[in-house]
């Protein structure tokens, strides 16, 4: 295991964690605030992608970049104002229906209006190729700008790993929008708000302030946050009709893991899984090889070979749900759960 | 039987923070099995918080709650309720989509023995339904006996909150604030029907209203500060210096006399 | 203490008791033999499974408040097992009666759910919800990595005609298997409708309406939680047990969140509230895949907003609206709100007309582009490519919001007072009494 192998899988996962934290984050606040699970929260990530994707086609990616978000916070915001706000009274499991009813909405929508294939939706020229090339080399790693150098090519012994220029500017714009909502939160007065929302809902609500407002605009904004993770995940990733599904299940797995409510846990949760899950991917190691290193003999004929012989890179997928169940089993609040359902 | 156990109910310098913030600070108290206390004090003293601790809400950070002897702190809800004590809510805390029936069924369920059956029917419950009966005229809800709890007015909600608190047989009830909300006349029904329903149980009342502790108490206990700093029959408890000192004594008198005057 | 005895209630024999599920066996007997065709039968052969299933995955929303987005995991890993059962006995292996197969199933269902079970009903209400998601997705993701068990690709097939026939019976014909779902079915909701009726059933209600006061009358929520899903996974593995029987093939689709979304969807637009909706939801869920599908290709679309709808305004389900309307009936105020119903279905009728058109030229621009513009749409002819349409079609829209909003104003109006007519006589009979 080299250096170049450790750093870049470090910094995929980091890339792969900051985008699920947007997502996640999103979800916390919304959560937080009305006590709403918006269980259609990665369908608007997927409406930011597929409305990014149109404005690309027609003005270019920065337009993209910029005006996706809020149309689709717009949408989020209405969506609160004429459905959610009806169902309020019915209970949280009616709230949490109606946002899986939208789901299913949204979903179809998308296909009626883009279609059912995988669309081409990718990053601009500006940003396409390698941000950095890592020359690992026999005597030590080097660090080379741009694409791999003609060392790479000319010199046996050197294993070029390229980061793409996109994903890191995908990092960006998470750290970016990261700094930007802690200072929302921190800074401003309706911030305050719901900082204070975030442990104690009732008070907000006799507050004076106008809560049905705050609430759409916590929801917009939630949903606005979904959509800028769209961007970045449809062009870095794919953008077709199952990219809700592919993250949504991931995203509600590391609430729960970080502790529903909580958005440092989501943070630790999403970043933790991020890493966990892109050292996972590139190891072909299963349990089947740990017990050999015991010692023990494990072949086709051992009782359960099926299980023990499931590689790594196999469950990589399922880390999130694993890890979830675990959670549950030895400490059933979350990493950093402070409130309950 | 342990030693201390002739007090129904215990507690041994009970104290509890939230954060940094300790609201119960060394909170003793000795109730004598039948001795019908009630626990007043000025507002922030603690006294709904020390009930949820005594009834297993939540826990205490340290002191011992002992019942009938046996120590009880740190014990779940369900468990302290089957060692014989029910409480009731300040705000009723009902079924709200089974009837009053049902209600009182459900209350009574365990106490008799059903546990998690599923293999005997609920209607061949003869003593399940018999107790859920008798309870329900005890509290007068006979005539709303299937209409669910959601539909009932205030006071009847709260009638049925004594009735979930009682119907389970448990020899040391403590009622959260039961007459909260009511007018003069409804307070004075419902002491009335208190009394009539925890004959022979050792009960602790938190209370404000000073006509009700008086009609109701054998003993008062005075938290302030989340300590308790007198407690014994009202008369000593009103000449008490600190309980005057906490609690505006003038407000103790002001009440005994109208109570004297007016009430009987 | 006032000690009135023991109380003389009087219990007439419930002859409606009787009758309904007299009718409900009968209705059972006797559809196959009204519907006669084989589309018929196959759809009545799994309204039985769809109905043992919503029934099953209602006793945790419906009567323990209880969200399960992943419930089709249940059922799904019932038919696994059930299938491979069933390949055993084919194979010699097992001398198991064809039709005990789905109690194997349902002794599946039972068994995950005691594993699973005791992990997901740590918590309830959101955080369950999530976590009985994440459950889901690992057993589905599970499905990939275990082909030997699941089956890959292509599944695992069996051949229900298997062993010894029983009094001449192999359930090779349709009509055969018909007839065990429906035998099952029957038990089933008797068996679901006599658990409503047990402790365990009464607390999973109390449960549902307040979990804190349950412990404080001495019961631990999360048993109660505990045994009732574990009660829901053992019918829900029975309904997968059938359907192993009923296709012959068991894919890893039968553990997706598609379906487990399915059974949530349906159930709940039958209704959770009362113990027949699932039955409701189970019977449109079968039509709706199997018919509506075929009708129009924006199906899915529909039942999207049909949901969403009903979660705003009707949250109890269909059967809560047939349950009101009866009441109003008994009262006999039905008849005076009959014009207004009328009314809102007509101009129902053409909001419909207009989203539909609209609806299905997109898709029609979507997915058809090879067979032209033009499509049929309820007898008229549509372009799909000519404004002329479009704005047809809006115009009908309009027209049919504008229209629908002014009966229902009106409808709501009669509706409320009706409702509080209704209140004041049940009032005045228990004064009365």
């Amino acid at each position: 295991m080299d250096a170049s192998y450790l750093l870049i899988s470090t910094l995929n996962g980091l890339s792969v964690g900051l985008l699920l934290f947007m997502l996640a984050s999103g979800l916390t606040l919304i959560f937080s605030m009305m006590g709403v699970l918006n269980f259609a929260h990665a369908s608007f990530y997927m409406v930011g992608a597929y409305v990014a994707y149109s404005i690309t086609q027609a003005v270019g990616f920065w337009w993209g970049l910029l005006l996706a978000p809020p149309l689709v916070g717009l949408m989020g915001a209405a969506f609160e104002r004429f459905a959610l706000r009806k169902v309020h009274k019915f209970g949280h499991v009616p709230e949490l229906l109606i946002t899986f009813g939208l789901s299913y909405i949204i979903l179809e929508l998308v296909q009626l209006i883009w279609g059912r294939q995988a669309l081409d939706f990718r990053p601009p020229e500006s940003l396409q190729g390698p941000l950095f090339t890592i020359v690992q080399l026999p005597a030590g790693m080097q660090l080379a700008w741009g694409s791999p150098p003609p060392m790479c090519r000319e010199v046996a012994e050197a294993i070029c790993t390229t980061f793409p220029a996109f994903r890191a500017f995908g990092m960006g714009v998470a750290v970016a929008m990261l700094i930007a909502v802690w200072l929302l939160l921190t800074r401003t007065r309706i911030g305050l708000v719901i900082q204070a929302a975030l442990t104690h809902p009732e008070a907000v609500e006799s507050l004076g302030h106008n809560v049905p407002r705050v609430f759409m605009g916590v929801f917009g904004g939630g949903t606005a946050l979904a959509a800028l993770a769209g961007v970045i995940g449809g062009a870095l990733r794919v953008t077709e009709p199952s990219m809700a599904l592919a993250v949504g299940a991931v995203v509600f797995a590391v609430i729960v893991i970080g502790g529903m409510g909580s958005l440092a846990g989501a943070f630790v949760a999403s970043v933790g899984l991020g890493i966990i899950e892109s050292f996972a991917v590139g190891s072909d190691r299963s349990i089947a090889d740990a017990l050999r290193f015991l010692g023990m003999t494990v072949n086709e004929q051992t009782f359960g070979y099926a299980v023990w012989s499931v590689k790594t890179s196999q469950i990589a997928a399922i880390l999130p749900y694993l890890l979830l169940v675990l959670i549950l089993i030895f400490r059933p609040k979350g990493l950093f759960g402070t409130r309950e359902g | 039987m342990s030693a201390g156990s002739e007090f129904a109910l215990e507690l041994r310098d009970v104290r509890k923070s939230f954060g940094k913030t300790e609201i119960i600070r060394g909170a003793s108290l000795q109730v004598r099995p039948g001795e019908r206390v009630a626990v007043i004090g000025p507002n922030g003293a603690g006294k709904s918080t020390l009930f949820n601790l005594v009834s297993g809400r939540f826990g205490s950070t340290s002191g011992d709650i002992l019942l009938a002897g046996r120590k009880i702190d740190g014990l779940k809800p369900y468990e302290i309720n089957r060692l014989g004590l029910a409480r009731s809510f300040q705000v009723s805390n009902l079924f709200t989509r089974l009837t009053v029936f049902e209600n009182l069924r459900c209350a009574v369920l365990w106490s008799l023995g059903y546990r998690y059956s599923f293999w005997k029917f609920l209607a061949d419950a003869r003593d399940a339904n018999d107790r859920a009966e008798e309870v329900m005229e005890m509290i007068k809800l006979h005539k709303r006996r299937d209409v669910q709890a959601m539909n009932l007015t205030y006071a009847e909600q709260r009638a049925l909150e004594i009735g979930i608190t009682i119907a389970g047989g448990a020899q040391v009830i403590l009622l959260d604030e039961p007459t909260a909300g009511m007018s003069k006349s409804e307070t004075a029904r419902f002491v009335n029907l208190i009394r009539e329903v925890t004959v022979g149980k050792t009960l602790l009342t938190v209370e404000h209203d000073m006509g009700v502790v008086f009609g109701l108490a054998d003993k008062i206990a005075v938290l302030v500060y989340g300590e308790v700093i007198a407690f014994d029959t009202p008369e000593r408890v009103r000449a008490n210096e600190r309980v005057q000192e906490a609690y505006l004594g003038s407000v103790l008198a002001e009440q005994q006399a109208q109570q004297a005057a007016g009430a009987h | 203490m006032h000690h009135p005895g023991k109380v003389y209630r009087f219990r007439p024999y419930n002859v409606g008791r009787w009758v309904v599920w007299g009718l409900y066996a009968i209705v059972m007997l006797v559809a196959p033999l009204l519907f006669t065709s084989s589309l018929s039968l196959t759809m009545l052969s799994q309204m039985g499974i769809a109905i043992i299933a919503c029934l099953a995955f209602n006793m945790l929303l419906g009567q323990g408040g209880m969200l399960s987005f992943g419930h089709a995991v249940y059922s799904g890993l019932g038919s696994f097992f059930a299938i491979h059962t069933l390949n055993m006995v084919s194979a010699g292996t097992l001398a198991l009666p064809v039709s005990l197969v789905p109690v194997v199933g349902g002794l599946a269902g039972m068994a995950v759910s005691i594993l699973l079970g005791y992990v997901t009903t740590k918590k309830a209400g959101t955080p369950f919800a999530m976590i009985t998601l994440g459950v889901g997705e690992l057993v589905w993701a599970m499905s990939l990595m275990f082909p030997g068990f699941f089956g890959g690709e292509g599944g695992i097939s069996g051949n229900r005609v298997a062993g010894e026939p029983f009094l001449g019976i192999t359930f090779g014909p349709q009509i055969q298997l018909y007839y065990l779902i429906a035998i099952y079915t029957f038990v089933c909701t008797a068996a679901m409708f006599a658990f409503t009726r047990t402790p365990l059933g009464r607390m999973l209600n109390a449960v549902r309406d307040n979990p804190e006061r349950v412990e404080f009358v001495g019961y631990n929520t999360q048993i109660v939680r505990y045994i009732a899903f574990i009660a829901s996974g053992f019918f829900m593995g029975i309904s997968g047990g059938l359907a192993a029987l009923n296709f012959e093939i068991v894919t890893a689709e039968v553990v997706s969140a598609v379906r487990s979304g399915a059974f949530l969807l349906f159930t709940f637009l039958g209704g959770a509230v009362f113990f027949f909706g699932p039955i409701i939801g189970a019977i449109l869920m079968v039509l709706a895949l199997v018919l509506l599908s075929e009708l129009t290709q924006a199906w899915l679309l529909y039942l999207g907003l049909v949901f969403t709808f009903m979660v705003m305004y009707a949250p109890g389900g269909i059967s809560s609206l047939i349950m009101m309307n009866l009441r109003v009936a008994a009262f006999g105020k039905l008849r005076p709100l009959l014009a207004s119903y009328l009314a809102l279905a007509g101009t129902g009728f053409v909001i419909l007309a207009g989203s539909g058109a609209m609806i299905e030229m997109l898709y029609h621009l979507q997915l058809n582009q090879a067979l032209g513009p033009e499509l049929k749409f309820m007898g008229a002819s549509l372009n799909a490519k000519d404004l002329d349409s479009w704005f047809g079609a809006a115009f009908v829209l309009a027209i049919g919001v504008a229209l629908f909003e002014m009966t229902r104003r009106q409808f709501v109006r009669e509706w409320g007072e009706t409702q509080e007519w209704i209140e004041k006589e049940i009032k005045r009979r228990e004064a009365a009494l």
